[in-house]
């Protein structure tokens, strides 16, 4: 069911290489409605001023308008109270955020820390760095042949050592949907704590973190209509204020003397220095503009846009896709590779098509390295695409392999 | 569209000394890991000329196509001439615009000579 909202967004004006742009590199980041560039340029224009400190009229307007952003977002993830959402600059940040104030303080020698084979870099690497620092022991959840969780292989790594989970949402190279309600049930069972790496599946579904039950969740508004810069961190109420700052100086502070503080015992802690008021603002703008759109309906969509890219690019013998069979357990990500084409020639001639996607590793080495090849070229889609724009990509992939010469 | 000429399509999917050298004087490793593009060289030296090159890697059309042209171009050369040779040669050999992002492609069979040259060396 096409949404019919390409209007909104004014970069799908654009041409490439003279072509219209077909942009399926939603992944990496989505594009901008024109409601999130005006409320970017409204704020610098009428209430800019820093928040939290000034008594004046635009200081006091700004902070409401920084704090009304703090309650939207927790509406929007279905949290307890807006005292939940910490502001950070992205996702990885976000994730830091925990390795370093929960996770110093809690995970000692002999503990253990479990990621899933499907993780980011971002939702990888923090964890390989506390174990490395605090000598607990990594253990990584295996897929299944269908690019799945391997739910079994979770249980038995789970024991009562283990004290943290970080499992990610939705993969960001197979699309593979990761049910984070169970991984979360199964983890709390033996004691462990939960991170939900939110990054992918935030903008293509709903997400209620009550519903999971999950301790954190952690996403970026880049990839969900709003602006770079803007990361979101949910710590669930009853463990902020057990957790260290993360960064110390202005605006987190209670009292300062010269050579001793006191910290803000909130969510206010985590947030130091002059924050992006501006992107959280306008941030605002964009989750209105999902809610208004919806999020089951923006679902639905994504999902038969990625059934209907699955079919057609299917019919290419020459074509290898890692995307699990059943189009429910899969978000709209479709990874591919084509025999005898490397993903970055893929990727260029797509380009000359005015088509961008991705080529490469998608900040995922060892999972790019378990599905068996080099790298593999993506396409992701997003509410403003269309059948149209997978027609396009249709036929830059004949472009492809017509130029290099393979015969379908 | 430009890139993909019929020379660099001919480079890439019939690469030139392409293989081992079992009596080798040296050999190196170069990868690109941002998009995991890989190149093993060998190269035998007498009298500090290179008498024979052979390579094997794994990569993008851009990457493998300008490794074979060089390995054409630097087969017969004396070091000295090598170790002076410019970024500039590689471009002149694939005669192709190479945009930004493209570059580490073209550069990868250049890189892993000059790594081998230093080497070589030591």
């Amino acid at each position: 069911m096409p949404l019919n909202i390409q209007k909104d967004f004014p970069i799908l004006k654009r041409r490439v290489h003279g072509k219209r742009l077909v942009y399926l590199d939603n992944a990496a980041t989505s594009q901008k409605p024109k409601i999130f560039l005006d409320a970017l340029q409204k704020y610098y224009t009428t209430i800019n001023a820093n928040i939290h400190r000034g008594v004046h009229t635009l200081s006091e307007e700004s902070t409401g308008a920084y704090e009304a952003v703090r309650e939207k977002t927790a509406k929007f993830i279905g949290a307890q109270s807006a005292g939940e959402i910490v502001f950070t600059k992205n996702t990885t940040e976000s994730i830091n955020c925990v390795a370093v104030s929960w996770g110093k303080k809690n995970i000692k020698k002999g503990d253990e820390v479990i990621v899933s084979a499907l993780e980011h870099h971002a939702n990888l690497v923090p964890w390989q760095e506390l174990c490395r620092e605090t000598g607990a022991i990594l253990k990584i959840i295996p897929l299944t042949e269908d690019f799945l969780l391997d739910i079994e292989g979770f249980q038995k790594l789970l024991n009562l050592n283990t004290k943290l989970v970080c499992v990610t949402g939705m993969s960001n190279v197979t699309g593979s949907i990761v049910p984070v309600k169970q991984i979360t049930e199964l983890s709390h069972a033996v004691g462990a704590k939960v991170l939900v790496d939110a990054a992918q599946s935030i903008a293509h579904s709903q997400t209620n973190v009550q519903n999971i039950g999950c301790d954190f969740l952690a996403f970026s508004s880049h990839k969900m209509l709003g602006p770079m810069g803007v990361g979101v961190l949910y710590i669930k109420e009853s463990l902020i204020a057990e957790m260290s700052p993360y960064m110390y100086g202005g605006d987190m502070i209670e009292t300062v003397e010269q050579y001793t503080s006191k910290y803000k015992t909130d969510y206010a802690k985590f947030e130091a220095g002059t924050q992006n008021v501006a992107d959280v603002v306008a941030f605002g703008a964009a989750l209105d503009y999902l809610k208004k759109i919806g999020m089951s309906a923006i679902e639905k969509h994504d999902r038969e846009l990625l059934a209907y890219a699955k079919a057609k690019f299917s019919k290419f013998k020459q074509v290898k896709l890692f995307s699990p069979k059943n189009i429910k357990n899969c978000g709209p990500v479709l990874s591919f590779v084509v025999e005898g084409i490397h993903p970055h020639d893929i990727a260029s001639v797509f380009d000359s098509q005015g088509v961008a996607i991705r080529a490469g590793f998608h900040c995922a080495e060892p999972l790019v390295r378990r599905l068996g090849v080099p790298s593999t070229a993506r396409m992701s889609f997003y509410l403003y695409n269309t059948k149209a724009d997978v027609d396009t990509a249709v036929k830059a992939l004949q472009k492809t392999l017509k130029i290099f010469k393979i015969k379908n | 569209m430009d890139l993909y000429s019929e020379n660099i399509l001919d480079h890439y999917q019939h690469p030139h000394n392409k293989g081992e050298i079992t009596d080798r004087t040296a050999r190196v490793f170069e990868n690109n890991p941002l998009c995991g593009d890989t190149i093993q060289m060998d190269l035998k030296i007498k009298n500090d000329t290179i008498v024979d090159i052979a390579f094997i890697g794994n990569g993008c059309a851009i990457s493998q196509a300008s490794m074979s042209m060089l390995s054409d171009e630097i087969k017969g050369k004396k070091l000295s001439i090598l170790k002076k040779m410019k970024t500039q040669k590689v471009y002149d050999l694939l005669q192709v615009p190479i945009s930004p992002g493209r570059v580490k492609c073209a550069l990868l069979g250049y890189a892993t000579l000059q790594h081998a040259l230093k080497d070589f060396e030591k």
